[in-house]
């Protein structure tokens, strides 16, 4: 089998990370935060080596300013129902996830003002295009970091300034970056970063977290959910202090000692070397689909300013065809369709009948790659 | 008998960083449940031996650590 599916969810994991996770449960299986006792504490000191790990991967510097949520679309709804009021205005690209599109057009619904900057046909946007759209009413930009189409990636640090001179904030969606190239949340500049556990981190599923920058006064952001979260018992008032005002109920335990077991293997293997050994792998997959007669490749064809994220579709056969054929006759998995991305897909010109998305991580081998364009071939010509 | 200080502080977060620091720096600590007779944000707060009350206060400072308010039990 070959798995190239990991812009939805990576596999296989370090087997650190499955150990991590089956740990954490015998050795720590308290309530982190919640009670007094050795388990609990023991529960408390994973959670926050996590923060701490975290913080320092993204350089951030600040544990507390790790929010853990449950996935990405979690962490972005935080900034976006949490920050925004009736009458501010938000841009974001035309390249965005539905986790991003579908709080912002229910929020317009309710007098939010959306704007849409339209990006290039290969997923890149135009930075006067962004600048333009820019004025003094403009309370927050949301852009994605690489897009889980054509994995296209935005220059986010050029956005942030452009963004900040006009003294907006900037949140960025990492979910396909984070884990799979360096990310650097000072010299991006991002006021929030959202990422999720599953995908290039190796976690499981169930964990990702909300990154806010040491500038952002948190006061101005209301949590997305209120609850117990074992300090401050004796009022019945949310808590103002991080991260506790944006982390009630019980953290997901289990996934964020797997999340740190995966940043912890990242870290050993080196985040370079592993964006080096899927860049190989993209510029194999872009050049290799390049040559079969009757692909279309989407995207910048440019492995330097993409992630390991390759959509095509063929001349004569439908995505699912494609799709199905692969797995059942191959073994080879893949994810067809829109990807939860329909305006990305407007964008690149593949709506509605969508792509055949390969994604390969940090397992798959230049073997793999060959393997999987053979097929490719061989499936598109008879 | 040994004399106990204990730190209280608001948030969990603040307990596990403040507990690294300290046995970085040395000191013997123990993360107790927050005795009833203090008001505290936090269920959980560290107990520290009272004679290094000024060490483990300019320590903790030194690493902004932020505290909610230190007692002697």
């Amino acid at each position: 089998m070959i798995y190239l599916d990991n812009a939805a969810t990576s596999w296989p994991k370090p087997d650190e990370v499955l150990k991590a996770m089956s740990d954490v449960l015998e050795r720590a299986g308290g309530n982190p935060g919640r009670s007094g006792h050795r388990l609990s504490i023991a529960a408390a000191r994973v959670v926050y080596d996590a923060r701490e790990t975290i913080s320092s991967f993204f350089n951030l510097n600040d544990p507390k300013r790790v929010i853990f949520t449950s996935n990405g679309t979690h962490a972005l709804n935080i900034v976006l129902q949490g920050l925004l009021k009736s009458g501010d205005r938000v841009v974001t690209s035309s390249m965005e996830h539905n986790a991003v599109m579908r709080p912002l057009r229910s929020l317009e619904k309710r007098g939010l003002r959306l704007n849409i900057v339209q990006c290039r046909p290969d997923g890149d946007i135009s930075l006067d295009s962004l600048a333009k759209m820019l004025d003094s009413e403009t309370r927050l930009v949301v852009m994605v970091h690489a897009n889980n189409v054509t994995g296209t990636i935005l220059p986010i640090a050029e956005i942030a300034r452009i963004v900040h001179r006009a003294n907006s904030l900037l949140l960025v969606d990492a979910a396909q970056t984070g884990g799979e190239l360096p990310i650097d949340m000072k010299a991006l500049g991002a006021d929030f970063l959202a990422f999720t556990g599953h995908k290039g981190l190796l976690g499981p599923p169930g964990i990702g977290g909300l990154l806010i920058s040491p500038g952002f006064e948190t006061s101005e952001l209301q949590p997305l959910m209120q609850g117990g979260t074992g300090s401050r018992s004796e009022y019945e008032e949310q808590p103002e202090f991080l991260p506790d005002k944006f982390e009630s109920g019980t953290v997901n335990l289990v996934g964020i000692a797997g999340l740190l077991a995966g940043i912890r293997w990242i870290e050993e293997k080196n985040i370079s070397e592993i964006y080096a050994h899927e860049k190989k792998l993209t510029r194999t997959i872009m050049e290799g689909l390049s040559t079969i007669r009757g692909i279309k490749v989407y995207g910048t064809l440019d492995p330097d300013r993409s992630a390991a994220i390759v959509s095509f579709t063929a001349e004569g056969r439908t995505v699912s065809d494609i799709g199905l054929m692969m797995d059942e006759e191959y073994g080879i998995l893949t994810r067809v369709g829109l990807h939860c991305a329909p305006s990305a897909h407007r964008t690149i010109g593949s709506f509605p009948e969508g792509t055949v998305r390969l994604a390969p991580g940090v397992f798959t081998t230049i073997d793999d790659i060959c393997t999987t364009l053979k097929a490719i071939k061989t499936i598109v010509h008879s | 008998m040994t004399e106990y200080g204990v730190v209280l502080f608001h948030t969990t977060s603040s307990v596990m960083q403040a507990e690294k620091v300290l046995k970085k720096a040395g000191f013997s600590t123990k993360l107790i449940p927050t005795p009833r007779q203090f008001s505290s944000d936090c269920g959980i707060s560290l107990r520290f031996v009272w004679t290094d009350y000024a060490n483990v206060k300019s320590t903790l400072d030194a690493a902004k650590v932020e505290i909610q308010a230190i007692h002697q039990l």
